[in-house]
């Protein structure tokens, strides 16, 4: 078992993951958090760092954050897990998922 | 990081801006514009280019907020040299397609201004041509003017255009012209004359979504760019931004607070059914949605058997080509499918009768494959790639994870219970803002409210939508906003009226900790569904209003807040319940169900009697609900009228 300390968190909310960062990309220079209409994102207390995601369900996934990125694969956004959509290979018949 | 992984690694985290709770900026204007979306960007510059001190007033970050701020692949019904289809005609196929319920004021305005201000866009950076002859020769194309053209390729009204480009192009140009942009900020009520309600407007107020300070704007004119009300029937706790069509900041403030000054608005009664706002289905526009962007795309089946499309009068069309071809004797083809004339071709109307007796096998695909490589590329690229909402999550992480549209079929959640406008869809869950047209401020034709210099443009207007319109509004409502401010004086503010404002601002600061914004606003949601949903009556609207008045009064003090955004959500379901009530009183004011607003009144159940096809006026005098009717055309003549007051 690992040691590491176990919080008494509530539940969070659904999608919990909108956006991700890099951190070896991101300078935490918050130019997202700036264009993002509604404020889901906020600056890193450590300056420098990326910025953190404070109210995830309100995400409305236009990606302007990721469009005014200037550090590409800095920041990437997830569509929820259930809106993800499907797609097939028409010479092969494989199937696909949006997986990001 | 996310917000947890931070918190166990580092502590709780203090909230990273200054928190400045009471402490007041005032900020005088000669033109205010309220809302930094398409229409009030257009309005600020048009006004700025008039040299007068104009002050922008933003929710969100004008850089990409609002509903065009991410994109717009169509910029539709101009009228330009290079087509003859006028703007009467133009405004024609929308009072079809809505039997008369158009606000043929502004469409008319817009279709009139369209082409000039889609030149100015050029001019402030925006891309509207096809510089880089990336579709050479394809039949969408002007070979000289290089404009690409949607829908209907012979008439050639409705542009497609890279609208990615277009906010930021508004936002540099606002900064050059000196428009003073404050981003961050709620607008949260207006000012008027001695603090009447019904008199002129000679301000605003506004709470700083970060910091929570509070504003006091002094203005000569005032423009609404606010947009409309979203989230009345459906409210998704979980799925919440993605759940909404226009953009998440966008609940209504601006009817809200119009509302409570004495203005009129109309058509509030509206709604339809909707499957997307419950958050229950596919993002709009994230697969082979058939509604614009994805025109004329090849569907097929399981199996891969193509579905047909057919003309207005059933004619099926055998190559992509005659998909984008007016009818034999038709004159032009609209953006939308609804009425005959204008009738845009669709697939085969019984399709869904011709899957359950097994002709076709679902899943549904988009078929790009076998397209003309130019209509591939139009559709994936152009269009999904600059269409609002779908360039980051569609077109490029689609890409990322390996779609190529030549050889891949993208499924359709069409009939599946996940398609956004069809679907399986509970008549209860209704829309009224979040699509198509919407109830809204009502004007005369400098775009002026019944409140003097309190001017609308957008989708704030009733029965207004599109990019082209808000710009086009934007642009003039700016204009005739400057032309009024230039002979009017500034007139003291009210400060008893801004004590009213800063209380009711910051009352949620003193509530009771027991609930958060989001199950107010379900609550609010759940009163509509049942009390004014699908069936309505006057008893059942009755209880409408006293559910209403009962979360305002007991539940809204137990909603707790603890930071400025919060108090930002909080007040933006006050707005909600405001606009809740404004729908009630409209549907109770319309004695008569009607087909096209999707109005059923069990207690008055004959559809559309010719007496009340008519506008219906409502006005919030004191707290006393006003009303009057205006004939439909009410607006004629167009042509007169506009040339009139341009
Ligand atoms: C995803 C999507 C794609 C679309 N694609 C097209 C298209 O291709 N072609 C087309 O013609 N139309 C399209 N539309 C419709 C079109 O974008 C809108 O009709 C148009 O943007 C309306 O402009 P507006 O200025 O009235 O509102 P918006 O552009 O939405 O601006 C309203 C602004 O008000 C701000 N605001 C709200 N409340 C407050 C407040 N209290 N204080 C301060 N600010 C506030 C908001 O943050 C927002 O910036 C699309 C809409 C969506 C949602
Ligand atoms: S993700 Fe990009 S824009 Fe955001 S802070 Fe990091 S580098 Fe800056
Ligand atoms: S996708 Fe849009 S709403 Fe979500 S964090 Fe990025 S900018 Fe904000």
């Amino acid at each position: 078992m690992s040691e590491e300390k176990i919080y008494a968190f509530p539940n969070g909310c659904t999608p919990g993951n909108p956006v991700t960062f890099d951190p070896e990309i991101c300078n935490g220079c918050n130019l997202c958090v700036d264009a993002c209409q509604v404020d889901v994102l906020i600056p890193n207390p450590v300056k420098g760092k990326p910025p953190l995601v404070l109210f995830p369900e309100e995400c409305w996934y236009a990606g302007c954050c990721e469009g005014i990125c200037p550090r590409p694969g800095a920041i990437q956004i997830h569509l929820p897990l259930p809106q993800r959509v499907r797609w097939k290979r028409k010479d092969t018949g494989e199937h696909f998922r949006v997986s990001r | 990081m996310n917000w947890r992984q931070y918190v166990k690694k580092y502590g709780l985290i203090e909230w990273p801006y200054p928190v400045r709770y009471g402490e007041e900026r005032e900020i005088e204007a000669d033109v205010l514009v309220l809302g930094g979306g398409i229409a009030g960007c257009w309005a600020a510059i048009s006004a700025a280019r008039k040299g007068l001190k104009v002050v922008l007033v933003e929710k969100g970050a004008t850089v990409k907020s609002g509903s065009g701020g991410s994109g717009c692949d169509h910029w539709l019904n101009t009228p330009h040299p290079g087509t003859d289809v006028t703007a009467e005609e133009i405004v024609g196929w929308e009072l079809e397609m809505t039997e008369g319920y158009c606000n043929a004021l502004s469409r008319y305005i817009a279709a009139r201004e369209s082409y000039e201000t889609l030149l100015e866009m050029e001019q402030m950076g925006g891309v509207i041509r096809d510089l880089k002859d990336e579709f050479k020769g394809a039949p969408f194309r002007d070979e000289k003017t290089k404009f690409l053209f949607a829908y209907d390729y012979k008439s050639r009204i409705h542009f497609r255009v890279r609208g990615s480009t277009f906010k930021v192009a508004l936002h540099k140009e606002c900064k050059r012209l000196g428009v003073k942009i404050l981003d961050r900020v709620m607008a949260t009520g207006l000012l008027t004359e001695g603090g009447r309600n019904g008199a002129r407007v000679v301000g605003a107020t506004g709470l700083h979504c970060r910091t929570g300070e509070f504003f006091i704007f002094k203005a000569r004119a005032v423009v609404n760019g606010l947009s409309r009300h979203q989230r009345n029937w459906c409210f998704s706790t979980e799925i919440r931004g993605n759940a909404n069509f226009r953009p998440t900041q966008i609940v209504g403030d601006g009817h809200a607070m119009s509302w409570r000054a004495g203005a009129e608005f109309t058509m509030m009664e509206k709604s339809l059914p909707t499957s997307f706002a419950s958050g229950n289905v596919f993002q709009p526009y994230s697969h082979g949605n058939g509604i614009n962007t994805w025109v004329p795309c090849t569907m097929v089946d399981a199996n891969g058997k193509e579905i047909p499309w057919v003309d207005r009068d059933g004619r099926i069309l055998k190559t992509v080509e005659e998909r984008c071809m007016p009818a034999p004797g038709q004159r032009f083809m609209g953006e939308r499918t609804q009425g005959y004339t204008h009738k845009r071709p669709e697939l085969i109307p019984d399709l869904e009768e011709r899957i359950r007796k097994g002709e076709y096998t679902l899943p549904l695909y988009a078929d790009l494959t076998g397209m003309p490589e130019h209509e591939r590329r139009v559709i994936w690229g152009l269009m999904v790639g600059e269409e609002g909402k779908t360039r980051v999550p569609v077109y490029i992480y689609y890409n990322e994870a390996g779609f190529d549209p030549a050889r891949d079929l993208l499924q359709s959640y069409m009939f599946l219970g996940g398609d956004p406008m069809r679907g399986s869809v509970r008549p209860q869950d209704r829309t009224g803002g979040e699509i198509g047209d919407a109830g809204g401020l009502v004007t005369d034709w400098n775009l002026m409210t019944n409140l003097e210099g309190y001017f609308a443009a957008g989708d704030a207007l009733f029965a207004a939508n599109y990019h082209y319109h808000a710009a086009a509004t934007g642009r003039y409502a700016g204009r005739k906003a400057a032309e009024y401010a230039e002979k009017t004086k500034f007139s003291p503010i009210d400060r008893k009226q801004v004590a009213r404002e800063r209380r009711w601002v910051y009352r949620p600061l003193e509530n009771r900790d027991e609930l958060e914004w989001k199950e107010l606003n379900a609550a609010a949601c759940r009163i509509m569904q049942n009390y004014c949903g699908e069936y309505k009556n006057e008893e059942l609207l009755k209880l409408a209003l006293i559910s209403l008045r009962e979360l305002q009064e007991q539940d809204a003090p137990r909603v707790c807040v603890d930071n400025p955004h919060k108090l930002m959500r909080t007040l933006e379901v006050y707005n909600i319940l405001t606009c809740n009530e404004m729908i009630v009183h409209a549907s109770m004011a319309r004695k008569a169900s009607s087909q096209i607003l999707g109005f059923t009144r069990l207690d008055y159940p004959e559809l559309d009697p010719p007496e009340w096809k008519k506008w219906i006026l409502l006005r919030n005098e004191e707290g006393s609900i006003k009303t009057r009717d205006l004939p439909l055309d009410f607006w004629k003549p167009l042509k007169e009228n506009y040339e009139k007051n341009r």
